[in-house]
């Protein structure tokens, strides 16, 4: 027969300050592996909702990077816009956007000082082909002027970055015109502006890459292939979603330095918990001897102090989330080693992170438990009733 | 018996618990001593002498612009500047993209490298070879020891920003102080082969007569530039080292919160051992007063034994710091980023401090109720 969970639930409210410091301690050690996993979750959201497979990415042969040096000359150009599988729309105009991509130095707004920040130089055809785009303020660039627009998780981030404010790019200062929100993708690190414009002023023909609408998935997979082994052309095509998703190695050094200060955590939280337990332990052996007495076995003994223990992990957890919940959502960077420049991601608390983080609370209640109960399950009877 | 073995014997009366609560203090202030190490690494070092004297130039906007290579002699004719080096970075492909492959491979004048870079050795003999032969490269000796090279091994390095591959031999093997997992080729190889390169470097690294020319080097370099198509941005090794660090997002505010949580935890686990230790002899107390020790001679008592225990947790998780960081940086995963680190005794013995100073917090409520305890109370307590 199984000791009823009651008596555990009892037991963690009479000794409430060491329950407390405990699962606070526990708490502590859940905060810090929520916030890497909230940080990760976040920076791969951003990169793999970016990029839609029915678009294809083109870059320079060898090149894994839109920031590489050389690109896509404008003869290249007239040969993808030729070929087969491409979508048009109502007028009957091919879907591709011939982009640009340069770095520009932000300041950070809360002072942490300045960063490199991606401009993506492109026509209207570039947003109309990225519908998960929406402007929130302002309006779009006009092509032929000096416009631009920024994300939203920019305008937040970096100083100066309000519509009306203007900010030198390449030869000139350009005006902030509109606001825009790309739903948490990778276009939130972005400003976007008119491409004519700035080959104009930096006399530049080719382009950092080339965004090409298939007709349907099947058809961009054979596009992305008709680009590699095309001779004349010497370029790499990809899908959209895939150039996207090999970004997310940025997240490496946060998941290296997380994941070792997590373990460490753990250790400290998993001892401290073993202490509770052993003393929750050493306090009642008198009662264990009785339990004994009463019929209940050693293995219903030893489950019924390791469940203890997990309840007391699991207060731990618990206490962990409610303390890191307001932070969901909050913007943060880090550096892009593809780009060169910040990539600018929300931190997400998604129902997996939680799941991960009670699942480790209750490793770490596990392993402080599993001792001091098979201690408890273990002792003489008639030795733990004189105690 | 003496006082100071009255309190060892009661800290550890409980040897498991006491053992436990060491072990948990131990791995928070190792975390800790980990944490204040690359502080200290990132913000409060000044690098090695030769690096105070060093400056790096590079395009106001970004690194990915290059600047134009008549900037080299123009630096050079500035006062307080000794020496010059045009770099570039190559960021080429070793083998394949596993992160232990990626090293750095930078484009440079090899025949004034090793005057701006003074704390590097490298035999005469493979210096000349080097200069003789425009397609060899020269190799930190940690780099070649992780990858088993020798001199005259073929290196071959796939473009990823540039679009050509480049085959190298090695022809000379350098030590630095600091191991910088870095391979230098001649920067005339990759002009020649990528013709848009030339004319210009990617950065240059300046050597300036003395450390307190630094400053004045720098502003009259970006003063220089200012008004050209190409403007300059000027900084100390250091600083640029710590721009790439804050590349990286708030790192100031990751390690604080990191610290301030572990000091925290620390707390609260000496506080819970305490209690519970000082909860179980009531009896005790009530004994020690009636043979006549005062409130603060056991509240003394106790607190020294908190500070007994935490100190200890606190030395060994130092001691525990020590040794991952020299383990991390035996394992070729390590790089760059850990093989630099020293956990230096100052560090450790803050970190001991912090944990006497937790261990003195968390003993002082519990202890101070138990000297304030009534004696009668105390005998009759059952517990």
């Amino acid at each position: 027969m199984a000791v009823p969970l009651k008596y555990n639930l009892r037991n963690l409210r009479l000794r409430k300050g060491a329950t407390v410091m405990t699962a606070l301690g526990i708490a502590l050690t859940v905060t810090t592996a929520i916030f890497i996993m909230a940080l990760l979750a976040g920076l791969r959201d951003a990169f793999t909702t970016t990029g839609d497979p029915q678009n294809v990415l083109v870059l320079r042969k060898g090149s894994n990077s839109e920031l590489a040096a050389g690109g896509v000359d404008r003869a290249a150009m007239q040969v993808l816009k030729e070929l087969p599988g491409i979508a048009r729309d109502a007028q009957g105009e091919p879907l591709i956007s011939g982009e640009t991509i340069l770095v520009i130095v932000l300041p950070r707004a809360d002072g942490t000082g300045e960063v490199n920040v991606t401009v993506r130089f492109m026509t209207p055809r570039g947003i109309e082909m990225r519908p998960g785009t929406k402007l929130v303020a302002g309006r779009w660039f006009t092509p032929g002027q000096r416009e631009v627009v920024v994300s939203k998780s920019v305008h937040q981030r970096f100083a100066q970055t309000g519509i009306g404010d203007t900010i030198w790019i390449g030869k000139g200062t350009w005006n902030i015109v509109g606001i825009f929100d790309s739903g948490g993708s990778a276009h939130e690190s972005e400003l976007w502006a008119d491409t004519n414009q700035l080959a104009s002023d930096l006399d530049r023909t080719i382009y950092s890459s080339v965004l090409i609408r298939a007709t349907d998935p099947v058809a961009a997979d054979a596009l992305k292939h008709r680009v590699n082994d095309d001779q004349r052309l010497k370029l790499n095509g990809m899908l959209e979603s895939e150039y996207y998703a090999q970004q997310t190695s940025s997240g490496g050094p946060i998941k290296f330095v997380g994941t070792i200060v997590a373990f460490i955590m753990a250790w400290g939280s998993c001892f401290a918990a073993m202490n509770t337990m052993y003393a929750a332990v050493a306090y009642r052996s008198r009662e264990i001897a009785t339990l004994r007495v009463l019929g209940f076995s050693r293995p219903s003994i030893l489950t019924s102090f390791v469940l203890e223990s997990l309840m007391l992990s699991l207060l731990g957890a618990l206490i962990g989330i409610v303390l890191m919940l307001p932070f969901n959502g909050m913007t943060t960077g880090t550096s892009n080693p593809l780009t060169f420049s910040e990539a600018v991601f929300r931190l997400r608390i998604t129902p997996s992170v939680l799941v991960v983080a009670i699942v480790f609370a209750m490793g770490m209640g596990l392993i402080g438990g599993l001792f001091p109960a098979w201690h408890a399950a273990r002792r003489n009877i008639l030795a733990a009733l004189r105690d | 018996m003496t006082l100071t073995r009255f309190v060892r014997k009661n800290a550890f009366r409980n040897k498991r618990r006491t053992l436990l609560t060491i072990g948990s203090i131990g791995f928070s202030l190792l975390l800790l001593t980990l944490m204040m190490t690359i502080w200290r690494a990132f913000y409060l070092d000044q690098g090695s002498a030769e690096s105070a004297q060093r400056l790096i130039v590079r395009h106001k906007v970004s690194l990915v612009f290059s600047l134009p290579s008549f900037y080299r002699e123009k630096i050079r004719a500035l006062p307080g500047v000794k020496n010059v080096v045009p770099q570039q970075w190559f960021g080429g492909r070793y083998k394949d993209d596993k992160p232990e492959n990626f090293f750095a491979q930078f484009g440079a004048d090899p025949n004034e490298l090793f005057e701006v870079y003074k704390e590097f050795h490298i035999p005469q003999d493979q210096l000349d070879a080097w200069q003789k032969d425009r397609a060899g490269c020269i190799v930190d000796a940690e780099l070649a020891k992780k990858h088993g090279w020798k001199i005259g091994d073929k290196v071959f390095l796939i473009g990823t920003i540039f679009p050509v591959n480049l085959e190298l031999t090695i022809r000379g093997i350098f030590s630095a102080p600091a191991n910088t997992q870095t391979l230098y080729f001649n920067k005339i190889y990759l002009e020649e082969a990528y013709t848009d390169t030339k004319g210009r470097a990617g950065f240059y690294g300046v050597l300036a007569d003395s450390p307190q020319s630094v400053t004045r080097v720098a502003k009259e370099i970006d003063d220089m530039t200012r008004n050209s198509d190409r403007p300059t941005k000027t900084e100390s090794e250091k600083a640029f080292q710590l721009g790439w660090i804050a590349t990286l997002g708030n790192v100031k505010a990751f390690i604080l919160s990191i610290c301030l949580a572990v000091v925290f935890a620390t707390l609260l686990v000496s506080a819970n051992t305490m209690a519970m230790s000082i909860r179980e002899r009531t009896r005790e107390v009530a004994l020690l007063k009636t043979l006549g020790f005062t409130r603060g001679s056991v509240l003394g008592l106790f607190i020294s034994e908190a500070v007994t225990v935490a100190a200890i947790g606190g030395l060994l998780g130092a001691l525990g710091a020590s040794a991952l960081v020299w383990i991390m940086a035996q394992s070729p995963q390590g790089g760059l980023f850990l093989s630099n680190m020293k956990i230096t005794p100052p560090t450790m013995l803050v970190a001991v401090a912090v944990a006497g100073m937790v261990g003195l917090l968390s003993a002082f409520i519990p202890a101070f109720h138990a000297s304030r305890l009534n004696i009668v109370e105390g005998l009759r307590h059952i517990g």
